[in-house]
């Protein structure tokens, strides 16, 4: 039985001619200190990349990527298709494994210098990859199509529009169209499923071969610096002195790592189920809070906190700028230390950028520049704020859910995020001072002046003038 | 006869080349026509009847919709577009568009304290369409309008961004 199968194999083999180079490939050496746990999340990311083909070719056998059809066709798999919704949720989860395992992985080779002589094109390669995968995630979103990629897509074509001269051809280019229909989702659908899979496996390709044949990055030592007339004769000396063949001294530990993520993957998508999809994708139906999926929540939350006048520059310049820094970095600092502890500059980057993407993405989640729509209609009034006031009070009480003040401000922890808490509203403001913001606005507030009568801004600041803490006084005029 | 040979050769190859260079750039003709083919035209737009006068109250702003122009068979419920009438009095109105000017998210009316409100980054505009707050850089964007047979109609049927030259 044995013998048949070594027979076989061997016909193969003399036909196939692939066993030389699979068994070079295994045995090739490399450095001991870099079999270690820190480099097993590039292969991690290709693992869940290959998954993620795997389920997105069979969500494609029943997702119908036509407007009028795709998100009947998204319930149909969460609800009716057998194992429809875990595919979806896979797919989906998949998404989030591979961003984030990719991230961890970028993180990994910037701090350790891999991106060095001679890897320069690898790292380039590596950042195509990034591109590629984040837009395989934006056009992933948008395939779910739903309310929010509706509305997402409006975020997108409206930041194009933002490009002097030629801003609206864009705009009609990226939608298939002058308006987000039925093309711009095939558009889309071609991108998702045929160019950027296509660019994903052609750079995925490029990115293993230069690992091969340049050797993966030796762990870095602090003093260990690279020289380009030096770096290649160490590095063969460093690999056949300190040595191991790659499989299974290397991979094993690739192995290990990449199948306890698949089995977190099975586990996640189990648990947290498909992703979406929202409401259908109809665009009359504006009771909508649109937002973007995690991955770009901190650029949701930049847009929000820019200061105006920077906006349109940056929105423009800011992914040039950082895109061409990213693959730039290896022809900036492409020889010298590649120890974290000799680069404090460089982990200074590492720390800012996690800092800042994170901090944006919490406040992404909960969104405080954002009105709460429905806070003026849905939170009550808390009960402490109406005990023992004044008719005249209790009208004005009235006046700010009526006047939607709720939506901005909160009572009680309650409501928008926008402007102020009114909670303690009377040890800030005179009552003077309260007459003026309502009527004129101004730092960031509308002006009620028009939308409101003498009388009604009469009971507003007779309930505003109420809201202090009981053992803090409110607020007077120095002259009084 | 031996660079007869190599000079035939390297004419042959030459050939191939030109050859292929002009079948190529031939070939991306129709190709690169097709794919920008979206952008061909310089404006898409088109009078839209919203529907008679009688659906409008004088001093109110109304949520109306009307389908896209331009739309396909296969659109489904993306061809249905909404908008937001102000009837000021007889035939004076304002017609704006849903998209806000910040990044086209949709505002909504709030007729208690006369304010759009947008969901995304709290941009905020008067009844007028006049920015009051938040992140837009400029008023809601307006449609073109007119009153023809008692009815409504609006000059629409592309995104408004702030590029737009119709916006």
């Amino acid at each position: 039985m044995i013998d048949a199968l070594k027979s076989v194999g061997r016909w193969l083999d003399a036909r196939l001619q692939l066993g030389s180079t699979i068994a070079e490939v295994a045995a090739h050496p490399v450095p001991r200190s870099s079999a270690s746990w820190w480099y097993v999340f590039g292969s991690a990311t290709l693992v869940v990349f290959v998954l993620q083909v795997v389920t997105g070719i069979c969500l494609a056998t029943v997702y119908t990527p036509a407007a009028d059809r795709a998100w009947d066709s998204l319930i149909y798999l969460n609800y009716q298709q057998p194992l429809g919704w875990y595919l979806r949720a896979l797919h989906g989860w998949g998404s989030n494994f591979m961003v984030a395992l990719m991230f961890v992985h970028m993180i990994q080779v910037f701090l350790f210098g891999a991106y060095k002589f001679p890897r320069e094109l690898t790292w380039v390669a590596g950042c195509v990859l990034l591109l590629c995968t984040l837009g395989m995630a934006f056009t992933g979103q948008v395939l779910r199509f739903d309310q929010n990629a509706y509305w997402g897509l409006g975020i997108g074509a409206s930041i194009a529009g933002r490009t002097p001269i030629i801003g609206f051809k864009i705009v009609d280019l990226i939608l298939g169209g002058p308006i987000i229909a039925g093309e711009t989702l095939s558009r889309f659908f071609a991108l998702h499923v045929f160019v950027i899979p296509a660019l994903l496996i052609g750079f995925v390709g490029l990115h293993l071969f230069l690992v091969l044949r340049l050797g993966i990055n030796e762990w870095p030592m602090p003093g260990r610096i690279v020289r380009r007339n030096t770096y290649l004769q160490q590095y063969q000396e460093l690999v056949h002195a300190d040595g191991e063949p790659f499989m299974p001294f290397a991979a094993q530990k690739d192995l290990v790592f990449a199948g306890l993520i698949i089995l977190g993957l099975l586990v996640v998508a189990a648990i947290e189920g498909p992703i979406g999809p929202n409401g259908q994708p109809d665009p009359t139906i504006i009771q909508t809070v649109p937002r973007p999926d995690f991955f770009f929540l901190w650029l949701f939350s930049l847009f929000a906190l820019l200061p105006p006048w920077t906006e349109t520059f940056l929105m423009l310049t800011g992914p040039v700028a950082v895109i061409g820094l990213l693959f730039a970095l290896p022809f900036i600092s492409g020889t010298g230390e590649k120890s974290w502890h000799r680069r404090p500059f460089s982990v200074v980057i590492v720390i800012l950028a996690v800092t800042i993407i994170g901090t944006l993405t919490w406040l992404g989640t909960f969104s405080p520049w954002s009105p709460v729509m429905d806070a003026w209609s849905a939170v009550p009034t808390p009960i402490d704020y109406v005990k023992g006031r004044t008719p005249l009070e209790l009208q004005g009480a009235i006046l700010v859910q009526s006047k939607q003040c709720r939506n901005c401000h909160s009572l009680g922890g309650t409501g928008g995020m926008r402007g102020p808490a009114l909670d303690d509203t009377a040890t800030r403001l005179t009552r003077d001072q309260i007459v003026r913001q309502i009527i004129q606005g101004g730092g960031n507030m509308p002006a009620y002046g028009k939308n409101l009568t003498p009388a009604e801004v009469n009971a507003l600041v007779a309930f505003l003038a109420t809201m202090h803490p009981p053992g803090e006084p409110p607020a007077r005029a120095s002259s009084q | 006869m031996d660079t007869e040979k190599t000079s035939r050769r390297t004419f042959l190859f030459r050939l191939g080349i030109a050859i292929n260079a002009i079948a190529v750039a031939l070939f991306a003709i129709p190709i690169v026509g097709y794919v920008l083919s979206p952008a061909r035209r310089f404006t898409w737009l088109d009078w839209i009847p919203l529907g008679p006068l009688t659906d409008y109250p004088e001093h109110q702003t109304r949520l109306a919709e009307y389908v896209n122009p331009f739309k396909k068979a296969w659109d489904g419920e993306t061809a249905k577009i909404p908008c937001w009438v102000r009837r000021l009095a007889g035939d004076e109105f304002q017609v704006f568009a849903i998209n806000c000017t910040h990044l086209g998210c949709p505002v909504r009316w709030f007729a208690e304290s006369e304010l759009f409100m947008c969901p995304c980054h709290g941009g905020v505009f008067y009844s007028d369409g006049r920015h009051a707050s938040g992140p837009p850089p400029r008023a809601l964007y307006q449609y073109k309008y007119k009153v023809d047979a008692g009815k409504l109609w609006i000059y629409a049927g592309q995104l408004p961004t702030l590029g737009e030259p119709q916006a």
